[in-house]
């Protein structure tokens, strides 16, 4: 095993989280009601936590500083799946976004605490009862959604329909990534499919949803972005960007 | 340098606050995991609550600081993962402390956070249980927010990790 497909994945994992947060970051300010306004800033400071962890690693492998990571790469080198980086949406498809990935973490995280590599076991560890708060927030939501007022449903349903096939490339194993799985440093990314597949259509259907049919990832590369990646970076980086050398305040 | 005492250092450390919670210290809280003295330097591992808890840092600055305060010259601060910060760690003393502060305490769960998420949480200011959860998710991210249906007051809960 070379630590090359190692690091590409770590980096993975950390881009992930590190979108993700950053557009339910953006809900601060706009949610629909006060609570949820508190629980997407929560989500987007636990999951920018959790990046950390994931960077800080990453760091180890190249001694390459968390900072330039997330402020001075472009969107080319950004490896996160395209389903985090699509535009928060509406309120609907924010939290089923969020519902699908957090899903997806419940799943991999038991696994990954299994990794026998010692660092990753431990970040996973420390991930995963966070998580638990997460899944329980937006499983609930999903389903008042799902079954509540005819709106709420129909925007539930769109949400569904456009992030089906993009939530599938969290699945698709990154170029190495089999030489993990042998050594099992990482779980096999199809057999999380299948325990996610058979969870997630379960509590959708009981929220009333009808799950596309499609098995297909809409992206297989994580090395190809939406337009919408550079927009969110350009957000993102503008200060660190236009400050490179930082501000005494 | 002075010559220190193990005692003096946790004492030392005793007194740093937690920034977000002024009454509990780092000690208390379990954040503070081992300090070890190595010639001139003393090694003071901690750990964090929740990863993203934007007081860390702010506690490790603190920590160096309140050392160097003593007279160590060298202080290093390290962070540690394993085993991941329980709320079950939270002293006794703290736990009374947390109340008065008007936060519930977490529940002790032994290890087993998943079965435990109790909706019947004991009202900080009046005990009772007659309480509700308005949001899971608080001010902090290791805060829930409760309403006490007995004394009509809203309060917060350290959640159980």
């Amino acid at each position: 095993m070379t630590n090359l497909s190692l690091v590409f994945k770590i980096l993975a994992l950390a881009d992930d989280e590190l979108i993700l947060g950053h557009r339910n970051s953006e809900w601060a300010g706009h949610a629909p009601i006060l609570e949820e306004d508190i629980a997407f800033a929560n989500l987007a400071l636990d999951e920018l936590g959790h990046a950390q962890l994931w960077y800080a690693l990453y760091q180890e492998f190249t001694d390459t500083e968390p900072d330039y990571l997330v402020f001075f790469r472009g969107a080319a080198d950004y490896r996160n799946a395209q389903f985090v980086e699509l535009p928060k949406g509406d309120w609907a498809f924010s939290m089923l976004r969020q519902y699908l990935f957090d899903t997806y973490e419940s799943i991999a995280l038991p696994q990954l605490v299994k990794s026998s590599n010692a660092r990753i076991a431990e970040i996973a560890a420390k991930i995963r009862p966070e998580e638990m708060y997460h899944l329980r927030h937006t499983s609930n939501w999903v389903k008042r959604l799902g079954l509540g007022t005819a709106e709420s449903h129909r925007r539930m349903q769109n949400a569904l329909d456009e992030l089906w096939a993009y939530a599938l490339q969290l699945f698709v194993p990154l170029s190495d990534e089999q030489e993990l799985i042998d050594a099992k440093v990482m779980p096999d990314p199809r057999v999380l499919q299948a325990e996610w597949e058979s969870q997630v259509v379960a509590h959708l259907s009981a929220s009333g949803l009808i799950v596309p049919a499609t098995r297909e990832p809409i992206a297989t590369s994580r090395t190809q972005h939406t337009e919408y990646l550079t927009a969110l970076l350009a957000e993102m980086q503008e200060v660190a960007r236009g400050e490179v050398y930082g501000v005494e305040w | 340098m002075v010559k220190l005492a193990f005692d003096d250092i946790w004492r030392a450390l005793d007194e740093i606050a937690d920034p977000e919670i002024p009454v509990v210290s780092l000690v208390e809280m379990g954040i503070v995991r081992d300090v070890q003295i190595q010639n001139d330097a003393v090694i003071v591992s901690m750990t964090p609550t929740f990863a993203g808890c934007p007081a860390f840092e702010q506690m490790r600055a603190a920590i160096v600081e309140k050392l160097r305060a003593l007279g160590v010259e060298r202080v290093e601060v390290k962070i540690v993962l394993t085993p991941p910060w329980s709320s079950d760690w939270i002293a006794e003393s703290a736990r009374a402390k947390l109340k008065s502060f008007g936060l519930a305490p977490p529940p002790q769960h032994g290890g087993n956070v998943q079965l435990f998420f109790p909706d019947a949480v004991a009202c900080p200011y009046c005990n009772s249980t007659n309480t509700r959860v308005t949001n899971h998710f608080g001010p902090t991210l290791c805060r829930a927010i409760y309403f006490c249906r007995n004394c009509q007051q809203p309060f917060e809960q350290f959640k159980p990790l």
